[in-house]
């Protein structure tokens, strides 16, 4: 008898922090027990930058701040049954979401590019340019969360969320129970 | 004002003389902070703005903080905290003037007066600015300039008012060039045409003065209950509680002190039969308050007027001082004794919100206009928290005309349930918009042929707050039970778009959500943007089922009727046009959300980074 195969699990982060990534990793000694069930594919975590395989679990760490965010996405939502967007950022667009309250300009996003680089008090930069490598991504007019650029299928809210948090929705989501959170389990208060 | 001449006369430096004025306002309502609303209406009306050193001195006059006078200054639309123009120009922006062309009237102003709508002029001699429906659908687009209203506009006429208006003349000299010489009610006339197109037997046909009266005087306090209650009388306004029974919970709560308070704050939109019966039957009106302040025992009563109205204090007030003057009201009515009955006129300042009667009676004791939480309900806890009755400017009347003609004669009037007749304000897309007076009962198929409306799509009854229904329904009838309405008929023929009327429905309510309740200040928000979204052919089809659990969200958690009814115009519209929001709705492809345009997302950067995108422009990149 074949072992059943283990669930294909993918994430990435958009425009995140890294810090709901670090919540994955905070579940401890869950990570052990989390990893006989899955294996992650495509990741930060494994290096793996494209899909190979179809994944039955996709996770996004933070919102679209960038065409490259929309793009990566996409790409997770193509080749992921289920969609999952871990934290606050991902679910609302989060701290980088606070751009979008420079909406009473003429050019918001140019606004805010030159208060990052240029007029801010506290700015350090000897060039006085905006960074404009051919390299970088273009940036969207605002930071979307990414329900707005595709359908979400789970949300885990938390700034980070904590690992336990993480560890009993992914198990649930693998048995096929997972049906929304205890209040108790997701209050900050 | 009067006043502000006094203080130049004696020849004070501006400041001081604005001082003085505030002081001679303040002292002529005894420094009473219970009559704010009047002192900021009279402060706004001589100095053209509520200045921070006014509020400072009314505050200190009548005992209250600069906030709370603030609070009051602030909530109101028709007080200012910034100078406003000494002609300040209103444009009525509903949704019916916008059909009817405001957008040509609004241009002719914005030309010839060389300022933008929501400008003043550098000189402080123009304000222009879009209020809600003031009250005048049936001859829209109309405006108001400072207390007079100019209807049926053009973009002609408009350029001509304008002009003369820069050229210097009075606001009442475009109405007249005699206008000094008008009466109250010729002036009334001459500003609106009342458009009565039917008139039935309690109303607008012949009604004997003061009949009703008389026989209220004859009667003990329990008979005029009793007779109302028989009558099967529901209240006007949109609600239609049973009026006896509300004057018979008035009448048996405890304390001295009673009021009857007139609800003449007319705001749903598309609403003006009460326009109507305040220039028509103002007497009736006054007429059925005495009669419930004998029925409930009050001595005191206010004609709370919405500030749309001002146009008619003169005519209320003459009408209040001869009835004075024949013995009508104050002492011994009629000659009975301890019929004691007086009433003053409350002008409101521009606040849909005051229409719901808690909010009112915030209102008329001088407070933002906020509604109270419901119990106790003001026949018991009303105005200064004493027992109250506080019913429609119809209601009024009718319970007046019912002492005179008789319960029985009124119950057999209209059908089971509705009984008596009802005036209804028909405006939008039909050939006779005015005021009509039927028995309840009529089918809508049948009031759009008397109105001349048979080619409508869409019909709004009771006004946003209301439904609207489709030509499917056209055999509902005007009933409490069926279509419910405080007298607003809007009509749509098929050229109008379901979905523009629903959005300024919504844009109508977010101005006008006082703001107490965060499901109805910031859902509302919500609502009209997703009404947007639909609008603009970006919506989900999950943005159906969200915006019916917002409304419900709304409706369920808002302390007063205008929450509990804002969502109507998206509400009745998904259950009786769904085939304009499906029509409207993008299928989602590969579960990706077609409602994203990463095109539109990125052009900004692309202008500001002067480059192309290496993964959205697919002939450049990859």
């Amino acid at each position: 008898m074949t072992e059943p195969r283990k669930a294909r699990v993918a994430t990435a982060s958009l425009a995140g922090c890294f810090g709901c990534h670090m919540a994955i990793l905070d579940m401890d000694e869950h990570l052990i027990d989390l990893m006989q069930r899955v294996e992650i594919h495509r990741s930060p975590l494994t290096d793996i930058k494209s899909f190979r395989h179809r994944c039955d679990i996709g996770i996004i760490e933070g919102g679209c701040c960038n065409e490259e965010n929309v793009h990566v996405l996409r790409d997770f939502r193509r080749n992921c049954d289920v969609l999952i967007a871990l934290g606050q950022c991902a679910i609302m667009g989060g701290l980088p979401a606070m751009r979008n309250a420079v909406m009473h300009s003429d050019a918001p996003l140019r606004e805010c590019l030159e208060e990052a680089y240029i007029t801010g008090r506290d700015i350090r930069n000897v060039t006085h340019n905006i960074p404009n490598d051919p390299a970088l991504p273009l940036l969207l007019d605002k930071v979307y969360p990414c329900s707005e650029v595709v359908e979400i299928d789970v949300q885990i809210p938390g700034c980070a969320p904590t690992g336990d948090v993480i560890f009993n929705a992914l198990s649930k989501l693998l048995d096929g129970k997972f049906d929304g959170f205890e209040r108790e389990s997701i209050r900050f208060d | 004002m009067s006043t502000g001449k006094n203080a130049a006369d004696e020849g004070l430096e501006p400041a001081a003389s604005n001082q003085v004025q505030i002081e001679q306002i303040c002292a002529a309502f005894d420094n009473d902070h219970g009559r704010m609303l009047d002192i900021l209406r009279a402060v706004q009306d001589a100095q053209r703005v509520i200045s921070q050193d006014a509020i400072l001195r009314i505050a200190e006059l009548t005992g209250l903080k600069p906030i709370e006078v603030e609070g009051v200054a602030s909530f109101y639309a028709f007080l200012s905290l910034t100078p406003r123009g000494r002609v300040t120009i209103r444009l009525c922006d509903d949704i019916v003037d916008r059909f009817a062309g405001l957008a040509e009237v609004q241009a002719a102003f914005e030309t010839v007066l060389g300022i933008k709508t929501g400008e003043t002029s550098a000189d402080g001699a123009f304000s222009l600015e879009c209020t809600p429906c003031i009250g005048l659908c049936d001859q829209a687009p109309a405006a108001m300039v400072n207390d007079i209203v100019l209807t049926s506009l053009t973009p002609e006429s408009a350029r001509l008012f304008a002009a003369r208006l820069k050229d210097g003349t009075r606001p009442e000299d475009l109405i007249s060039d005699r206008f000094d010489d008008l009466t109250p009610i010729e002036r009334a006339r001459r500003m609106v045409d009342n458009n009565i197109r039917h008139a039935g037997c309690v109303l607008l046909g012949d009604v004997p003065q003061d009949a009703g009266l008389r026989a209220a005087a004859a009667a003990t306090p329990a008979q005029i209950i009793e007779s109302i209650e028989r009558s099967g009388l529901r209240g006007c306004g949109g609600a239609g509680f049973a009026t006896g029974q509300k004057w018979r919970f008035a009448s048996t709560a405890g304390g001295h002190r009673r009021f009857v308070i007139c609800n003449a704050d007319e705001g749903e939109p598309g609403t003006f039969k009460d326009r109507v019966l305040l220039t028509e039957r103002p007497r009736l009106t006054i007429e059925g308050m005495t009669i419930a302040a004998r029925a409930v025992g009050a001595r005191e009563g206010i004609l709370y007027l919405r500030g749309e109205y001002v146009y008619l204090r003169e005519l209320l007030e003459d009408v209040l001082a001869d009835r004075r003057v024949r013995g009508l009201l104050g002492s011994n009515i009629l000659g009975v004794d301890g019929f004691d009955f007086d009433v003053r006129l409350q002008i409101g300042a521009g606040a849909y919100i005051c229409g719901a009667e808690g909010a009112l009676i915030s209102s008329c004791e001088g407070l933002p206009g906020e509604p109270k939480t419901r119990p106790p309900f003001p026949t018991t806890h009303g105005y200064l928290g004493c027992p109250t009755v506080v019913n429609n400017v119809e209601t009024f009347c009718h319970a007046a005309r019912i002492m005179d003609g008789g319960a029985k004669w009124f119950f057999d009037m209209g059908i089971a349930g509705s009984h008596g007749t009802k005036l209804f304000s028909v405006s939008g897309d039909c050939l006779n918009p005015g005021v009509y007076e039927w028995p309840y009962g009529m089918s809508i198929r049948d009031m759009l042929v008397a109105v001349g409306g048979e080619d409508a799509a869409a019909v709004l009854v009771g006004g946003p707050s209301g439904a609207m229904i489709a030509r499917d329904m056209f055999h509902r009838k005007l009933t409490f039970d069926d279509l419910s309405t405080g007298g607003a008929i809007v009509i749509f023929s098929g050229d109008r778009n379901v979905l523009e009327i629903v959005e300024y429905y919504m844009s109508f309510f977010v101005h006008e959500s006082c703001g107490y309740c965060t499901p109805c200040r910031v859902g509302n928000v919500f609502l009209q943007k997703a009404v947007a979204k639909f609008r603009a052919g970006k919506a989900n089809p999950a943005d159906i089922d969200y915006m019916r659990d917002l409304s419900q969200t709304i409706v369920e958690t808002s302390r007063c009727g205008l929450g509990m009814t804002s969502p109507n115009p998206i509400l009745s519209t998904l259950d009786n046009f769904p085939l304009v929001y499906s029509a409207m709705v993008k299928a989602p492809e590969d579960r990706l959300r077609a409602t994203f345009d990463i095109q539109s997302a990125i052009s900004d950067a692309r202008h500001l980074a002067k480059r192309r995108s290496y993964i959205f422009d697919k002939d450049f990149g990859a």
